[in-house]
């Protein structure tokens, strides 16, 4: 590894973080992958002799294997997307309560301007809610040195603690200075009844605790060394924190600047001394008001989202012209049509949803590569909303329309997505005797977010060989009666099986298995090619959008070399037989 | 010295972030401040992506602008006409000059726009290439990227033998000797 202390390196923010948390001594880490925070147990992985790091089946399980590690004197992390936070937001509430032994740090990424998510909900919100300190870095060195000092402020304050990373920050590389990792030894585990079994007499006690201990972290803040005050001009004063600090220093190099570290608890006193020292005050942050609500509420005049907005993310320019009211000199974009993400050349998805559509089958979708199944041309998702909720809501609708109406629809979900919280809702379905069918895209890894490994994939994240769990076996030991296994090329063979488990009047799974084109492993068995001889340019193998298939000038279709994977989809759908297979050698 | 602002454009899976990397790793080389922003997660299965790499003195924001890019790097003609407007006035676009259809485009509810290249020519300074067929006769199309590193090196700052000393740090090991054919072959193109 060429991560020497005492060397500098150019780190992707999220990089940074996993070397934060190695520096400060972690133990244990526990993550599910998702965009932006995914490379964070990809980098930590690295260092695996000194630690131990794995993919959880999800977010609330990481973080209860975290908190586990914590309540027994080492310091742990779990990291997740800002959605997963929900997930694991019922361990998080209450470990609130009870504290810490060993430090714990949760990294939260949220993704404002949505480059890979459902939604654009503000972490810092959820934080706030669950009363929990949020640091907020501003660059990767920061995000380096900001992770030990989120272990030390959970140790010293007894506390979970919350960075909160976007992704602007978590996909943007710089300079990092990198130390020796800290020895940090392990404190001794003391049953404590009180402090770590939450039911109502105790809780209650604890409440009081969490209340002191904000207010303490609330006034501590003045000195925090994270909390850093430039005082420049006085004229313009801005509070800020995170990315949108880059922008201010970028736009307003002259204007004085309260650079918030710590985010959450806010330090009222520092920010009261601040807005008295400045004629104007404004708060740039992205997403929700969260600091600008509560120093108005101080009786404070700032400015802050009667300028700018609580969508997307910010930039320079956007801060000249809201702020700076300034009128950019800047050529206007040009009208082109849109690149949206689409399904690789050879995923087996594509196949799968050209099948359902064929059979004017209606998708509860889900989370991942899969969604896309919603756009043109295959326009088969018909509903998305978070992980696993693609077989809850058919089961919904089925409760709701009954069970000949449900006969039109099948849920489709990944098995990176199933394992997560999939199960659950399978287990709903057979427990309240449903009769809809669940496909599982099985493409043995999880595919979105690069290609991590999960519980049925045989490895774990520290690269050892593990039980692989069998999701065919899964099934039917949770009672599913009918459950089948189907290449997902055999179009021919999905074709049956869908017409006949939906038409069953009993609960039923298709696992629709093909590895993922894009899998280290997938090694591609040919090539397509057209014969321009027998094509009638009908376009019919073009359908399902494959990008490696188009039309030559002369309106033949013809396939792109550097693209195909060679998964014969293509040449399912001509009607004329026309592609041929051209096997590797 | 002020900021240099680079953005590379392109469809996702042609290699955009190696190449942000190999820019950032020579600028720092080279002693500056860099910030490198990029795009991960679901723009990366084939849609429009976008890479930025900034240095100088001391960078803060590490995104480039509308109007503010030195040097645009377009790995597709289309990809080159949705960014044309980040470049400054007197920008360079290097576009490669290939056509991928998107998805409105293969499905026909959109026109795939024509004589980009000439249009562009006449605002901007343009540099076009088929690096994608360059690289196919040296044996492998994806090396294309490397191919328009090499085109975009020599329009900026830093010694050739130390752009290929970059290469050789970032690309896979059994890929070293094609990408510095292919650097080379891009370097010496105009």
């Amino acid at each position: 590894m060429n991560e020497k202390a005492g060397t500098q390196m150019v780190m992707l923010g999220n990089a940074a973080i996993a070397r934060g948390a190695y520096e400060a001594g972690v133990k244990v880490s526990a993550a599910y992958p998702g965009t932006p925070s995914t490379e964070i147990s990809e980098n930590l992985v690295k260092y695996k002799d000194e630690l131990y790091c794995e993919w959880s089946p999800n977010e609330k399980v990481a973080m209860e294997v975290a908190i586990g590690a914590s309540f027994h004197g080492v310091r742990a992390m779990a990291s997740m997307k800002h959605v997963g936070v929900n997930v694991a937001s019922d361990p998080l509430y209450t470990i609130a309560y009870s504290g810490v032994n060993g430090g714990l740090v949760i990294v939260a990424a949220d993704d404002p301007g949505l480059y890979s998510s459902q939604n654009e909900q503000d972490s810092r919100m959820v934080a706030r809610a669950a009363m929990v300190p949020v640091i907020e870095p501003s660059d990767s060195e920061e995000a380096r040195v900001f992770t030990k000092r989120a272990f030390e402020i959970s140790e010293k304050y007894d506390t979970p603690v919350m960075i909160r990373t976007t992704t602007r920050l978590a996909h943007s590389q710089c300079i990092v200075n990198l130390e020796e990792r800290q020895n940090i030894e392990d404190k001794p585990y003391v049953k404590n009844i009180a402090k770590n079994v939450m039911m109502p007499a105790m809780a209650k006690a604890r409440h009081l605790i969490v209340e002191e201990r904000m207010k303490k972290m609330s006034e501590d803040g003045y000195d925090l060394d994270i909390n850093k005050v430039e005082y420049n001009d006085t004229k313009v004063g801005v509070i800020t924190s995170g990315i949108p600090y880059q922008y201010v220093k970028e736009v307003m190099g002259d204007a004085s600047v309260l650079k918030l570290g710590l985010v959450h608890p806010l330090p009222r006193r520092l920010i009261e001394e601040f807005a008295s020292k400045v004629d104007k005050l404004y708060i740039v942050e992205e997403l929700e008001p969260v600091i600008e609500e509560q120093v108005k509420s101080w009786g404070i005049e700032c400015v802050g989202k009667e300028l700018l907005t609580v969508q997307g993310e910010y930039s320079a320019n956007l801060l000249r012209k809201a702020l700076l009211g300034q009128k950019l000199d800047i050529e206007p974009a040009a009208d082109v049509p849109a690149r949206p993400p689409i399904l690789c050349p050879g995923c087996p998805h594509r196949s799968v949803y050209h099948v359902l559509k064929k059979l004017k089958k209606h998708a509860a979708g889900d989370i991942g590569c899969y969604t896309l199944g919603a756009v043109a041309p295959l326009q088969v998702v018909e509903t998305s909303v978070c992980m696993g909720s693609s077989i809850s809501t058919l089961h919904g609708l089925e409760k709701a329309k009954g069970s000949e109406y449900v006969k039109d629809w099948v849920a489709c979900i990944g098995d990176s997505t199933f394992l997560h919280t999939g199960v659950n809702s399978l287990m709903n379905m057979v427990y309240n005797k449903a009769t809809g069918t669940v496909i599982i895209m099985d493409n043995s890894t999880t595919g979105m977010t690069g290609h991590q490994d999960h519980a049925a994939t045989g490895l774990t994240l520290m690269g050892e060989e593990t039980y692989m769990i069998n999701i065919y076996e899964l099934c039917k030991a949770m009672g599913v009666k009918y459950v089948r296994e189907v290449d997902a090329f055999d179009m021919k063979g999905l074709e049956e099986a869908i017409k006949e488990e939906t038409a069953r009047d009993a609960v039923s799974v298709i696992i629709a298995k093909s590895l993922c084109a894009l899998h280290k492993d997938f090694v591609p068995k040919g090539k397509c090619k057209v014969d321009k001889d027998k094509c009638k340019k009908c376009g019919m193998c073009m359908a399902s959008a494959c990008p490696a298939i188009h039309k030559d000038p002369e309106g033949f279709a013809e396939t792109d070399e550097t693209l195909c994977n060679g998964c014969g989809h293509c040449m399912q759908c001509c009607p004329f037989g026309a592609i041929e297979f051209i096997p590797n050698n | 010295m002020e900021t240099k602002n680079i953005m590379i454009v392109g469809v996702g899976g042609q290699g955009t972030l190696l190449t942000s990397r190999i820019l950032g790793n020579m600028t720092r080389k080279a002693g500056y401040d860099v910030k490198i922003s990029e795009v991960h997660g679901m723009a990366q299965r084939g849609g429009s992506v976008v890479t930025y790499v900034r240095y100088g003195d001391k960078v803060a924001e590490p995104i480039v602008e509308e109007g503010c890019a030195d040097v645009l790097i377009a790995f597709e003609r289309l990809e080159a006409l949705r960014y044309a407007h980040f470049l400054k006035k007197d920008g360079v676009l290097i576009v490669n000059d290939v056509r991928m259809d998107p998805m409105p485009v293969a499905i026909g509810a959109a026109e795939y726009p024509a004589d980009i290249i000439e249009n562009l020519s006449k605002k901007y300074k343009v540099i076009s290439l088929d690096a994608k067929a360059e690289a196919i006769k040296l044996g492998n199309a994806r090396v294309f990227n490397t191919i328009i590193i090499g085109v975009a090196a020599k329009r900026m700052d830093f010694d050739k033998e130390a752009w290929i000393e970059v290469i050789k740090e970032t690309v896979k090991p059994k890929t070293v000797d094609i990408n510095v054919a292919a650097f080379n072959l891009g370097f010496d193109f105009i």
